[in-house]
């Protein structure tokens, strides 16, 4: 049975257009992501993974083309972005950093506490509720943007390299969690990250991105079945073939943009 | 070699090192208290011994009796109840404008672009230098005073404040927009509270301003207050009053910033 279509980018293009520069960051992007699917977006730095996020998430304006988010009819926000860990408000406690989207949206109180308190024991966070982002480490600050980005309930997930910031463990946990509550929403997520690992840890399908001015280059399924660990990730045959295929991609763009 | 159990018990190491930190900070805290101690004895006793000119620098002991018998008067306490009347009011009233137009200036471009060569071309000119325009227009009594502080305060309280709202990272900005915040959420939740740690800064610097301008302007154009004292203190060549005066305003000044030191600690708990 195919997924209604959930994301829809039609021709995307973004430049940007400076007095002494013209940088096409994304050219002609064209792409459909399904209702569930979790979508990891891989290219060579600069490519305009930052920049179609940022348009998809509303705070850039494409220059061209379009993009469409496909509504439940329920009502939820269109979507909601996982910043890296320097998105956490540091003047405001880790519950209501995780009440931020919900109070923004004027919800009843009942509402916003009951999604709050659920979204904090998800992520471990409820002994913390009360403290501040600086009493916090990167992971446990990490967590908080997953939560709020979670509990705000959205149509669609955007993440920027969430976990680019952390270091091994904390990595491994928070992909672990995050696959965890992901199973449980069933959210559509588009997901970048530079880690070859990670993508095919997390993702349905992996669009690899050609080196600036951006565009899908190919895209890869990922067959392992799920639930997921990394074990499986290292064993599997298949996904050993789609490292060394992202791998070359990579490689081949970095050299190709150096020429 | 004979090693002794209570030397390698960790915990023991630790707990020595602790005291030893503990010590340390209170020896700190006895230097901070010892200071001003310190240079009062040190003046009493160069002044007692006549090696700095007692009529100039009368030893703090005498200046401290001076101090007694004029506030058995009940004169002393009018004074000082009517300067700082004037330095609350004139930088309540320098402060709220402040705040108030920094906001606008951080928040909408039009307003900074606007308003801020204004700031800048105002801003050297010393508001006492204007003293005289503004006794001419709000009178010898309270009212000029109050002016010249507030205009004085003014400031670096609207240059902080405005510099506090520009410095919000902008990655709480995207935050705010991309959670759906209105402009009312927005200011009330990002740059309000954003800006508070600058914009405190700017009005301790308003609060040491509102002090030096107190008594200068008392002293040019007034008929009571702290500066007054200090004034006709000094031209009828009474010493140990003026220091009276003077050390009040140096009291004062330390009480304030104090109280504006706790309430930073207040508001700003996540710093
Ligand atoms: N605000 C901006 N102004 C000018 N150029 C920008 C801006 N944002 C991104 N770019 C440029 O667009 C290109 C794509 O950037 P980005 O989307 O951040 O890449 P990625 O996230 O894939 O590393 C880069 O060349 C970058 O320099
Ligand atoms: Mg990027």
């Amino acid at each position: 049975m195919e997924e209604p279509s959930k994301i829809v980018i039609k021709n995307l293009t973004k430049v940007f257009y400076k007095k002494e520069s013209r940088v096409t960051a994304l050219d002609r992007m064209t792409t459909t992501i399904k209702d569930g699917e979790f979508v990891c977006l891989v290219g060579p730095s600069g490519c305009g993974k930052t920049t179609l996020l940022r348009i998809l998430a509303g705070l850039e304006k494409a220059s061209t083309g379009s993009y469409q988010i496909v509504p439940s009819g329920k009502d939820r926000p269109l979507q909601s972005m996982v910043f890296q860990e320097k998105g956490v408000i540091p003047w405001l406690t880790v519950k209501e950093n995780v009440a931020f989207g919900l109070k923004m949206r004027k919800l009843p109180k009942s509402i916003i506490q009951e999604r709050t308190d659920y979204y904090l024991k998800k992520t471990g966070l409820n002994e913390s509720a009360s403290l501040y982002p600086k009493e916090l480490s990167g992971g446990m600050k990490q967590r908080v943007s997953i939560a709020r980005a979670f509990a705000n309930d959205p149509e669609i997930l955007l993440m920027d390299e969430p976990f680019a910031a952390l270091d091994e463990q904390n990595k491994f946990i928070l992909q672990e969690e995050l696959l965890a509550i992901w199973t449980e929403t069933k959210k559509t997520v588009l997901f970048i990250t530079h880690s070859i690992d990670e993508a095919l840890l997390l993702a349905d399908r992996i669009l690899l991105m050609s080196a600036q001015p951006g565009k899908i280059a190919s895209e890869i399924q990922v067959h392992l079945p799920r639930p997921r660990t990394m074990e499986q990730v290292r064993a599997d045959q298949g996904a050993a073939a789609a490292f060394m295929e992202i791998r070359k991609h990579l490689q081949d763009e970095v050299q190709a943009s150096r020429e | 070699m004979k090693k002794t159990a209570v030397r390698f018990d960790p915990f023991k190491v630790e707990q020595e090192e602790w005291k030893r930190q503990q010590r340390k900070e209170r020896y700190k805290k006895a230097l901070t208290i010892c200071s001003p101690i310190f240079v009062l004895l040190l003046w009493e006793f160069l002044s007692r011994t006549a090696l700095i000119d007692p009529r100039f620098f009368p030893p703090p002991f005498e200046i401290l009796k001076t101090f007694l018998a004029m506030g058995m008067s009940g004169e002393l306490f009018s004074h000082i109840w009517i300067s700082l009347y004037r330095i609350f009011a004139g930088f309540l009233l320098g402060v709220i404008p402040g705040v108030i137009i920094g906001l606008l200036m951080g928040l909408y471009s039009p307003v900074r672009h606007f308003i801020s060569p204004l700031v800048m071309a105002l801003m050297p000119i010393p508001t006492l230098a204007l003293l005289p325009l503004i006794i001419i227009l709000f009178g010898i009594g309270d009212m000029s005073k109050v002016v010249t502080i507030a205009g004085s305060v003014f400031f670096p309280v609207v240059i902080n404040t405005a510099a506090g709202v520009l410095n919000i990272d902008a990655i709480y900005l995207d935050v705010a927009k991309n959670y759906g915040a209105g402009s009312k959420e927005y200011f009330f939740k990002i740059a309000l509270p954003g800006s508070l740690p600058v914009m405190l800064e700017g009005i301790q610097m308003g609060q040491a301003i509102a002090l030096l301008t107190i008594v200068a302007a008392e002293m040019m154009g007034a008929t009571s207050g702290i500066g007054y004292l200090i004034w006709t203190s000094y031209k009828a060549f009474l010493l140990k009053e003026m220091f009276v005066g003077l050390i009040l305003i140096s009291f004062f000044g330390y009480l304030f910033s104090l109280g504006l030191r706790m309430l930073q600690k207040k508001l700003i708990p996540w710093r």
